[in-house]
């Protein structure tokens, strides 16, 4: 069994989160976002490497979405849309709640960058004497085009709309398709032997509406730690990640096979969100964010120390402070930030967040000190963009770029170096005049917090996505060294193949789960390898303990044919096969060297009674003194180590006497031993023992 | 496993209480107060009629007067105990491992468990049940504060009403409720619990989110599922490694507010324990006294149903009639409000059913609105305000219908607003100042309790009881006659409304044939047939009776891994093959895994320590040659039968040695340590063994 893992974007990079994983036939997909720093097809992940045919709903069994932010989540409605996935998509109650939120924020951000201004989402609504918005797939689209092609305009009044985009296209600006390069849509590129009547190559630009009436039904939404039978065999559940409202690390199992995707995610709480939070699993794969691979951030106050200095100088100095934020999130933190601080300070310059609801245009350029928070975060375009272009030329202003941006955007600009002029396009120049600060305020885990994820969650196999490449490869580096967890880190549409854990099953008989619920210790005494420890001292060895038990090797597991495999007792196991035990003893009778104090006639007056107990002690002291490990227990007549046990032997029959290799000697006496098989060295060690001393009787 | 129903409780405020021994755990089922015999007691007296001395007079003329009808002067005039379940005091506290709690109101005598020394077990709740229980609680206790307050300090390890002589005078239908049926009941009996003691139960509580994951020791999974009774009402599953339990409290399959019943957690458990009394209480359950259901067996052949026809039974069983039935029910409750505070009356509504209150809120602000009458909505309770603040903040406890309000950004409950407006006024008490101020008649006013004794309503009815013009609104499981006995005269309209409090019996059989347990556990009480598949059984269980269950599985089943699997060493058997198990057995999320161990170097040794068979003598002889010893065998023990394996054979070469083999056994008899190994190798290929 193993776990393929399609990385289908931020592998290696920043953008576009979306991992598919194949695990025990499940096919799970892990976020479906936007890369922000692409225009055309490298936008979205490329989805046709999920399935040939476009059949994502037998393709994928579901797609988990860990938060709202656009880069896990913004390709989803043309997932849905476009390509046509109606199954199962589970996210927080948060994030569903909050996530048509953002993408309705970036779609009326990116409406403004374009020229298709004259589209503005009431201007829709009134054309389509509708609430809600309406989206149209591509397939409903060729209809339309079909139905105009055959009746002319006078088609039904619900797609006027789309056809006014056409109609122009088509008459104005037929060679000239950049006048339509609506941002917030969903584009289209129809193949002309795809589109009767139109003998040209025909790029055409459609509103992607509202998310929100066809992306809910399909969306489950679930509490973090609920856990989830997403079928028969797979689950998934939840747990807290701390990145932004709603954000969550996603746990999947299918049979004995499991992993953690932690989306984006932050260990250390901050003024609105705690440390992400997880159980101890049993994990084969984990696929961690790597953003700050290599950043250890110093303490919280700090950072916020130096971010309040900034803004309050520039205010004080009468300049603008640009914020550009999302929505959610980063802005909420530093907003309470700002607050608490103007109120000890007792500042009065205007803080003015400009989120979903529109902003009075007119404040950006009244005179006076001012902080605002524009979103689009990173200045991808739209309103924070607006501003940008307005306050960038003074040096008065300050830009503070709070986390991350990712490559391509003017916030990735402003934050690698201090470039004096910025390129929007080829007609735009901006001046950058202004101060630019850059802040660490992003909710992502450091370095040290990877790490003691990783190492608390312990996973066969680790799988780095979301960060940049040489950083990656450090972070990957320490994995293997210090943890000792094979790790990777593939580039986009990289397949990663890892086994997964699978367990052999069997059935196990009461007998044998009821002797291992019982402890069964056996204490044994070994001798210390340390010789030089032994030399210096020249005492006796210097005995460890060790327990060891033995439950388990107890069992005995049978297999056979066309049977379930079971584990018996090994008590139980003859009783199966109705064969009787046999036992393999080892026997050895022989005689000990002795010597007398006083003269007692023989040796055969001498053995009897007590006496016999007397040569059993004696010959316990010496055994003590010789012996390192067994323990030596003193029975009377008898004494045993283990299995071992030795008495006096008195008859000249004894079976256990090799005949004619001894001779009856009035200075020895015979001792008679047996042992099984578990105690053969030691046995030998005693007899060794034996044979070089002598017994000393008074 | 051993199941005791402790107490079938009696309707919505006194769920069930069960015991269940489950792999070896002791597992408390709900902990509720009955506080139906509160009702003995009597509300905070009003004026100068307090307190009249108990002579020997008054007992006197007590005792002549017990068969006349009930008044409010037989009502106990003394700080009320409460009666917990009235088996559950005689388990020892410190034997239950796990106590697990499906509704607010099965946790309201949890403080009494959590109180006592050596009580240690593990509490799970839903996070939502913890919460609205907790507030209920305090809530309880705030409101017993003001009748502590008015008797001031008694004996509190014994009040007088407990002795015997004036329990003997209480009239009949009192005693039964102090006593119980067979006067078995006293011990029930508890003072009330302290704010500490409640905040000290809470942090003893586990908190649950929806369907989260509790392992207990490693070996029971507990899940909760909602029930759809209440918000945060669950039913559980429990599963051990030998045994998955699905326990299903009072439950509604459809709820107007809460979230739905669910199936699917529920389904693949083998064993049901159904311990929904709840059509007991209502007259149904007559009328179907002997009604059978649906003849058609569910036999094997059916049970083969493919899961389309399942969903189509459990779509069946989720269709909203009931809550539709429920709404209607809400609407004419509102319409009836409507018409007395028309009419200049005020409405009471002493309804401490959260979800009820909630939707009546909004049905009936819906209604004030659509007509010009502006007529003030007061909730009156210590804990009002957090009670409703924190039922917006539950959307995974809610219906679907509430949950889309929140992804389309609207409040959960229309009471955000309401309040915000200034229609729906919060106070915390009847005396506080801003009630004061604020009062306005005619009003609608939500306040607690619904036993009539406690709280605000004890005030506002006293003050109202006269006007015939007002309206008090009731839930049905109350005894209106004792309930009102101290507010009589009564010119007030009182209105007595049913509410759904759980399944109905039809809805059964069709339960069972979607969860389709093996074994099903059902009440004696509720009269209805039930028919399950052939091969599964029915435990009839009945109050204080120990039902022992049956194991449904034979062995345990047990993972092995596949790394240690692959390192066994097999060996082969005429029929089987068998292998010594090595490595580590460990109880994980309720099953046994035998995962590949740590072993110390030294006990690496070969373990082979069983054999069996006995030992063919040339056999033997040929391996010993072939490891170079030699050897004949000396005697055979009996002539007769030369095959017979007894014998003993002498080793010539390279040393002198002797092997004694005996049916049983066989000894090595060697001076040698190298010899004997090998001589014990030659028998142990010999011989079969392990």
């Amino acid at each position: 069994m193993a776990i393929d893992c399609l990385v289908l974007g931020a592998g290696q990079e920043v953008g576009k989160s979306c991992v598919v994983v194949s695990i025990n036939g499940k096919r799970i997909m892990f976020d479906c976002g936007m890369h922000m720093g692409y225009t055309d097809s490298r936008r979205y992940p490329d989805f046709s490497l999920i399935s040939k045919t476009g059949d994502f709903d037998n393709a994928l069994t579901c797609v988990i979405v860990t938060h709202f932010h656009l880069d896990h989540i913004g390709a989803l409605p043309y997932f849905t849309e476009v390509c046509g996935y109606k199954g199962p998509i589970y996210m927080t109650y948060p994030t569903k709640a909050l996530a048509p939120l953002m993408l309705e924020d970036y779609r009326k951000n990116m409406d403004r960058r374009g020229e298709g201004e004259q589209f503005t989402a009431e201007h829709i609504a009134e054309c389509m004497k509708k609430g809600t918005w309406v989206s149209f797939s591509f397939a409903h689209f060729i209809q339309m085009l079909q139905c105009l092609e055959k009746d002319g305009l006078g088609v039904s009044l619900s797609f006027r709309y789309v056809f006014k985009i056409v109609i122009s296209y088509e008459r104005n600006h037929l060679h000239n398709p950049s006048i339509f390069g609506v941002w917030t849509g969903e584009r289209y590129i129809i193949m002309k032997d795809q589109l009767p009547g139109f003998n040209y190559f025909l790029e055409v630009y459609c509103l992607k509406l509202s998310f929100y009436s066809d992306l809910t039904p399909s969306v489950i939404p679930v509490d973090l730690k609920q856990t989830v039978q997403v079928d028969k065999d797979l689950q998934i559940r939840a747990y807290y990640a701390g990145h932004v409202i709603g954000a969550a690390m996603f746990y999947a199992k299918v049979g004995d096979a499991a992993m953690v995707y932690t989306g984006d995610y932050n260990m250390t709480p901050d003024r609105h969100l705690g440390a992400a939070q997880i159980d101890r699993l049993q994990l084969d794969l984990l696929i961690t964010e790597s953003t700050y691979a290599t950043t250890i951030r110093d303490s919280r106050y700090g950072r916020e120390r130096e971010f309040l200095k900034a803004v309050h100088n520039c205010v004080a100095a009468g300049g603008k402070v640009l914020i550009p934020t999302f929505a959610l999130g980063r802005a909420q933190e530093l907003c309470i930030l700002l607050e608490d601080y103007w109120e000890r300070m007792n500042l009065k310059v205007p803080i003015y967040f400009s989120a979903v609801r529109n902003f009075d245009r007119s404040l950006i350029n009244a005179p006076g000190p001012c902080v605002l928070f524009a979103t689009p975060g990173m200045i991808v375009g739209g309103f924070s963009l607006e501003v940008f272009m307005q306050w960038a030329p003074s040096e008065n202003n300050l830009v503070t770029l709070p986390g991350y941006c990712v490559a391509g955007t003017i916030g990735h600009k402003l934050m690698s170096g201090k470039p004096t002029k910025i390129d929007l396009d080829k007609d735009t120049q901006i001046d950058v005049r202004c101060q630019i600060h850059q802040l660490s305020f992003s909710p992502h885990t450091d370095a040290k917090g990877i790490m003691d994820l990783v190492k608390f969650l312990s996973p066969k196999h680790a799988i780095l996505v979301h960060g940049e490449k040489p950083k990656m490869a450090t972070l990957k580096e320490r994995i293997q060294s210090e943890l000792g967890i094979q790790c990777y880190c593939p580039a986009n549409n990289e397949t990663v193949t890892i086994p997964s854990t699978h367990y052999v099953k069997a059935d196990a008989s009461d007998t044998f789960i009821r002797s291992c619920l019982n402890p069964n210790f056996k204490f044994s005494t070994c001798s210390s390898v340390d010789k030089s420890y032994l030399d210096s001292n020249g005492s006796k060895a210097v005995s460890r303990l060790s327990v060891s038990d033995d439950r388990v090797s107890e069992g005995i597991l049978v297999v056979g044919k066309g049977k379930k495999a079971k584990v018996i007792h090994q008590d139980e196991l003859l009783n199966t096969f109705g064969e009787k035990r046999h036992e393999i003893q080892f026997a050895y009778c022989f005689p000990m060297h002795m010597t007398r104090t006083e003269n007692i006639p023989s040796a055969s007056d001498l053995l009897c009674g007590l006496d016999k107990c007397t040569l059993i002690s004696r010959l316990s002291t010496i055994l003590s003194n010789e012996l390192s490990e067994g323990n030596i227990l003193d029975l009377g007549e008898q004494l045993q180590v283990e299995s071992f046990r030795v008495s006096v032997c008195l008859s000249d029959n004894c079976p256990h006497r090799l005949s004619g290799s001894f001779q009856s000697n009035l200075e020895s006496v015979f001792f008679c031993c047996c042992w099984a098989v578990a105690d053969e060295k030691l046995a030998w060690k005693i007899i060794s023992i034996m044979k070089g001393s002598t017994l000393q009787t008074t | 496993m051993k199941f005791t129903c402790l107490s079938k409780g009696g309707g919505f405020h006194f769920p069930p209480c069960h015991m269940l021994n489950v792999c070896g755990f002791r597992i408390l089922l709900e902990c509720p107060l009955d506080l139906s015999s509160l009702a003995i007691f009597s509300p905070v007296p009003v004026g100068l009629e307090v307190h009249e001395p108990l002579d020997s007079e008054s007992v006197a003329r007590k005792k002549q007067k017990i068969e006349k009808t009930l008044d409010a002067n037989d009502l106990v005039r003394a700080e009320p105990w409460y009666k917990t379940v009235k088996n559950l005091h005689l388990w020892d506290p410190s034997f239950i491992d796990v106590v697990l709690i499906s509704s607010p109101m099965g946790m309201l005598g949890l403080p009494f468990l959590t109180l006592s020394k050596d009580f240690s077990a593990k509490i799970y709740v839903t996070e939502a049940t913890a919460r609205i229980g907790q507030l209920m609680m305090e809530d309880l206790v705030s409101m017993h504060m003001e009748l502590k307050q008015f008797y001031g300090p008694g004996d509190a390890s014994f009040p007088r009403w407990m002795k015997w002589e004036d329990l003997e005078i209480l009239p009949s239908e009192l005693k039964k409720i102090a006593l119980g049926k067979y006067c078995e009941e006293l011990g029930a009996w508890m003072p009330l619990y302290s704010a500490v003691d409640v905040k000290d139960c809470m942090k003893k509580v586990q908190t649950l989110k929806y369907a989260e994951e509790a392992c207990y020791n490693g070996t029971l999974i507990i899940r909760p599922f909602s029930s759809g009774l209440e918000i945060g009402t669950c039913n559980w599953t429990i599963s051990g490694p030998k045994r998955n339990v699905a326990y299903i409290s009072s439950s509604i399959f459809v709820s107007t507010h809460a979230m739905d019943f669910d199936f699917l957690g529920l389904r693949g458990n083998d064993l049901m324990i159904y311990s929904d009394f709840s059509s007991l209480d209502t007259t149904e359950n007559m009328e179907n006294d002997d009604t059978c259901f649906d003849p058609v067996t569910y036999t094997s052949s059916n049970v083969s149903d493919d899961v389309n026809n399942l969903e189509e039974i459990a779509a069946s069983l989720l269709k909203d009639d009931e809550s539709r039935e429920e709404m209607e029910k809400l609407a004419f409750l509102c319409t009836c409000a409507f018409d007395s505070v028309k009419a200049g009356g005020s409405v009471l509504v002493p309804i401490d059913r959260l979800g009820i209150v909630l939707c009546l809120l909004e049905e009936i602000s819906l209604l004030l609105e659509s007509s010009s009458l502006k007529v003030p909505i007061y909730i009156i309770s210590s804990v009002a305000e957090e009670l409703l603040a924190f039922t917006n903040i539950i959307p995974e406890w809610l219906c679907k219908h509430r949950q889309e309000k929140l992804f389309s950004g609207e409040p959960l409950f229309a009471h955000v607003k309401l309040i915000k407006e200034g229609k729906i006024h919060l106070f915390p008490a009847v005396h506080s100042i801003e009630l004061l101020t604020n009062w306005q008649e005619p009003c609608i006013v939500f306040c607690p309790h619904w036993s009539l004794r406690l709280g605000p309503v004890v005030h506002l009815l006293r003050y109202w009881c006269l006007d015939p013009n007002s309206l008090l609104i009731l839930e049905s499981g109350v005894d209106a006659n004792l309930a009102l006995l101290p507010f009589k005269p009564m010119e007030m309209k009182v209105l007595q409304c049913s509410f759904l409090s759980g399944m109905s019996l039809q809805k059964v059989q069709p339960l069972l044939k979607t969860l389709q347990p093996k074994l099903l556990l059902f009440p004696k009480e509720l009269r209805c047939k039930i028919q399950i598949s052939e091969a599964n059984t029915i435990f009839r269980y009945s109050e204080n009776e120990t039902l022992r269950i049956p194991t449904s599985k034979e062995s345990t089943e047990i993972d092995i891994a596949t790394d240690l699997a692959s390192k066994l060493r097999w060996k082969p058997l005429k029929k089987e093959t068998i292998t010594r198990l090595d490595g580590e057995l460990v109880m994980d999320q309720g099953k046994h895994r035998l995962l590949s161990g740590f072993r110390p170097a030294d006990s690496k040794q070969q373990r082979l320590l069983l054999h069996w068979g006995s030992p063919d003598l040339k056999g033997l002889l040929t391996e010993l040659s072939k490891m170079g010893i030699t050897g004949t065998v000396k005697k055979v023990s009996d002539e007769a039968e030369p095959e017979n394996a007894a014998g003993i054979i002498d080793i010539v070469g390279p040393e002198k040695a002797l092997i004694d083999v005996r049916e049983t056994g066989t000894v090595i008899i060697a001076a040698n340590d190298n010899l004997a190994s090998h001589i014990f190798k030659a028998i142990d290929i010999v011989l079969d063994g392990i």
